[in-house]
């Protein structure tokens, strides 16, 4: 492949913007390289936008503008039926295109995290078509000289009630743009709702079944070459000196430079990038961080659990509730390291011009990607385009900017040509912003019939993405204790941490959930008439444990040598609870099914909420059987999946879901049913086996 | 370099790259077919799964210059118009969510049921438990599985009834 020039590239860019510029339409929203491929349909041409989210053509085509980023969720098609719905428009006559950085598709961060897309979205997206959908009936009723009133919308039409005439938004779209955007449109009533709470096909499954979805890694662009990265394998650590003989000897390989953060291979393939790395000679600086290993900080995790922390939550006085116990119950959890491990490992092309910075990427959050993009090139926000792509995943770990750092400063050093930074499997597990390690110990006082008079927890996390994220689970908990107090330690050991599915519930969850079993163990009470006790005044808890128990057949018979356990949260806006069913033989766990209730408010497609608690289920319990980072003289210990193994199809419960119904607010769905997975599991495994495991992933010698 | 010639979804193919270097690179850098994806470069979680004569192979540790004179199938050309029955299958029950792993997990479906027409839940572990999916869509993939060998099976009664005999 021949290396395109500086100018070359500069006009391959600006060619593209011409003719995708003429295909999709001078007032649909340009540049779209790299769109959906529901929108990769015929562009319809003179679209007229309603507003940033709706552009109307005069075949009736409606093209939508997808603000969030869609790694699995459905929210491409979950985002559509509210605006379709609230819009009356064609759903057969529908295109999507996901668009750059603007403040009116998320401020201050459009990104994509914390199962907010439909929370944060369902009302304003509504009010957004509804004002549309009331400019084309002002239009069509300015056109037959009647009222609005005397209009009605449907199917992309609107209707005129006294003659059943007829206009199409496509024919109304132009003049109604010309009207002033009604402030407050009048909802639709939920008896109205022809979309929302059904389960449409997703918009994505058939380009995803051909292999035309464009993800990220997918990106191509004339005269692209493409790089990969050697990084020090301790944390911080920075590059001394290097050899590039080798590597420059490669076939393919073009240049060979140092960047912040390794040494960059830039070759005329993925391959050759790879493989000039492996010739690379790198002497390292590895810094202060080179002596971190698991067992040691498991010990200074310890160690600090023994020394008072900062207190988050302080009810009663627990102190003197736990001298005063009938019964003390005490205990210890920890969880390790974890990385997300998407599919799709980390990528972005960049191209780098004097005055521009063009980044094609799958970011949960574009604005990070926009701000890393300017940071590096030192470039204005208006000179930097984030061009979304489809994620192959995210969990949490598609928000992070170090990916996009990289990739802009090895653009920046190849500028004019446009290169693709693509992470190796090793490069993802061992470089990644991980779900902390965490470590808890748990105090409880009983009273002489067994119920819980204190709650005590001193926990262990090093500090990530905002003041509460280390105690979620634990502070929050919904039980009725009278005295409680939660109290944390945040040391910052030099190993990158980030979000994770369900972020603090991930492990703490398990913690709550575990201990909280273990409570009602110690008097023998039935778990599920423990909870119900202790969630008195919780209807939302009550309701899906109580769900959950009876789909399940709580206290029902099960076949020899299966057993059952259960938990509940409250996450994310959402109430879940799930029964596992599982067997132990010769020290195996095997999931046999899981039961999942979910009250997620109201339901905007219930396919998807299937979906993605399946997905997180699946998620979690990857995690809670399988998998830790562990780490020795600074280093990741694992390397690929072989080492870091997730669930697999043969070792897939089946999972049955029971969504409560509800008017109550959207809550999330993406991480609703992440943090339940591991606690129901283990309290099944302690039914089964009276052995309490306090330490995850599972493993064999725990249940011996 | 040295050029290899083998067929590419029913057309011959010749490219001249080093011969070590793997298909998966070749196809989606060299070739431009991208529906193969990269997900660990050493054969552990299929997402590279392509026909190597028809049998199910990771593209990702087949060196090209093993594949001289041989019939490489991909996601782009297992048919035309998601018109194949595991293709089929997948829409209907909506399989995907990132979608990232679906080429893999449908090249190892197809091949499947072209080996069993009826398999089993045993046979599906045993067949495509080297394909991960992070998203968790394994309580789908199953039933999908078992929905494709349906269509194909139906379809193949279609064409002996309509005197066209058995498809490949």
């Amino acid at each position: 492949m021949k290396k395109a020039t500086k100018s070359e590239a500069q006009l391959d860019r600006r060619l593209f913007l011409q003719t995708t510029a003429g295909t999709a339409g001078a007032l649909v929203l340009g540049f779209k390289l790299g769109e959906s491929s529901a929108a990769a349909q015929t562009a319809p041409s003179k679209a007229t936008e309603l507003n940033a989210f709706i552009a109307i053509a005069p075949d009736n085509t409606v093209t939508l503008q997808i603000h969030k980023s869609e790694m699995g969720q459905g929210v491409v098609t979950s985002l559509s039926q509210i605006l379709i719905d609230e819009l009356d428009g064609d759903w057969n006559k529908l295109r999507t295109e996901f668009p750059g950085v603007k403040p009116v598709y998320g401020s201050p961060m459009m990104g994509t995290y914390g199962s907010l897309s439909i929370r944060t979205s369902y009302t304003p997206l509504r009010n957004t078509a509804a004002a549309a959908r009331e400019m084309l009936v002002q239009t069509a009723a300015t056109r037959w000289g009647v009222a609005a009133s005397a209009c009605k919308t449907e199917n992309g039409s609107v209707v005129n009630t006294a003659t059943n005439a007829r206009l199409t938004y496509g024919d109304l779209a132009a003049d109604a743009a010309k009207l002033p955007v009604p402030a407050r449109p009048t909802l639709k009533t939920a008896a109205q709702f022809k979309l929302i709470g059904t389960s449409p096909k997703r918009l994505d499954t058939k380009a995803k079944v051909t292999g035309t979805a464009q993800f990220g890694l997918d990106m191509r662009l004339p005269g692209m070459l493409y790089a990969s990265l050697e990084r020090c394998p301790v944390f911080e650590g920075k590059v001394a000196s290097f050899d590039a003989t080798a590597a420059k000897a490669v076939p393919g390989v073009k240049q060979v430079f140092a960047i912040e953060r390794g040494v960059a291979v830039v070759g005329d393939s993925t391959w050759s990038a790879m493989r000039g790395r492996k010739a690379l000679k790198i002497t390292w600086n590895e810094g202060a961080r080179a002596g971190n290993n698991t067992p040691g900080l498991r010990k200074m995790f310890a160690d600090l659990a023994a020394k008072p922390g900062t207190v988050s939550r302080n009810a009663g006085n627990v102190d003197t509730a736990l001298t005063g116990a009938a019964r003390k119950v005490e205990a210890v959890y920890e969880a390790p390291y974890l990385s997300h491990a998407p599919m799709e490992p980390l990528n972005a092309t960049v191209l780098v011009t004097d005055n521009h910075c063009d980044v094609w990427v799958g970011s949960q959050i574009q604005t990070v990607a926009q701000q890393a993009a300017q940071k590096v090139t030192g470039l204005r926000p208006e000179q930097v385009e984030i061009h979304t792509q489809y994620l192959g995943g995210g969990f949490g770990r598609r928000g992070g900017e170090d990916y996009i750092d990289e990739a802009v400063e090895i653009a920046k050093h190849m500028k004019g040509t446009p290169v693709k930074l693509t992470w190796t499997r090793e490069d993802d597990l061992q470089h990644d912003t991980y779900r902390p390690m965490s470590y808890t110990k748990f105090s409880a006082g009983l009273d002489a019939d067994g119920w819980p008079v204190a709650l005590h927890a001193r926990i262990v996390c090093p500090p990530f993405g905002g003041p509460t994220t280390a105690t979620e689970g634990i502070e929050d908990m919904r039980y009725s204790i009278a005295n409680v107090r939660i109290e944390s330690h945040a040391p910052d050991v030099g190993i990158p941490v980030n979000y994770w599915r369900s972020v603090g519930y991930s492990q703490n969850t398990f913690f709550m959930e575990s201990f909280v079993d273990e409570l009602a163990a110690s008097t023998n009470k039935d778990p599920v008439e423990f909870r119900r006790k202790l969630l008195t005044g919780q209807p939302r808890m009550l309701a899906v444990l109580n769900l959950a128990a009876e789909k399940a057949g709580w206290g029902t018979a099960l076949p020899a040598g299966r057993f059952r356990g259960v938990a509940v949260v409250n996450n994310i806006g959402s109430y879940n609870a799930q029964v596992a069913e599982i067997s132990v033989t010769a020290g195996k766990i095997k999931v046999h099914k899981i039961v999942c209730a979910v009250d997620c408010g109201v339901v905007v497609n219930p396919a998807i909420v299937q979906q993605q608690i399946e997905s997180g289920i699946v998620y979690g319990l990857s995690a809670a059987l399988k998998q830790a980072i562990t780490l020795d003289k600074g280093r990741v210990v694992q390397q690929n999946f072989n080492s870091y193994d997730p669930l697999r199809i043969d070792e897939m419960p089946q999972v049955e879901v029971h969504i409560v119904a509800s008017t109550a607010a959207p809550g999330g769905i993406g991480e609703a049913s992440t943090p339940t997975a591991a606690p129901a599991v283990i309290n099944a495994v302690y039914a089964a086996t009276r052995k309490r495991v306090r330490m995850l992933p599972v493993k064999a010698a725990d249940l011996a | 370099m040295a050029a290899i010639r083998f067929t590419l979804n029913g057309k011959a193919q010749t490219v001249d790259v080093v011969p070590q270097m793997p298909l998966l690179w070749v196809l989606r850098d060299t070739l431009g077919l991208t529906g193969t994806k990269f997900g660990c470069g050493v054969g552990l979680c299929g997402a590279c799964t392509v026909h190597v004569d028809g049998q199910p192979s990771r593209s990702c540790s087949t060196a090209i210059s093993a594949i001289a004179g041989k019939k490489i199938t991909t996601i782009e050309g297992l048919s035309a118009n998601a018109s194949h029955p595991v293709q089929q299958a997948w829409i209907e029950a909506d399989v995907p969510q990132c979608g990232y792993c679906q080429s893999g997990q449908i090249m190892t479906a197809a091949a499947l049921i072209a080996k069993s027409p009826n398999p089993t839940d045993a046979d599906i572990d045993e067949s495509m438990r080297g394909n991960l999916c992070r998203c968790g869509t394994y309580q789908s993939i199953r039933k999908a599985v078992h929905r494709a060998a349906q269509l194909r099976a139906a379809a193949q009664l279609e064409l002996v009834g309509a005197g066209k005999g058995e498809r490949a």
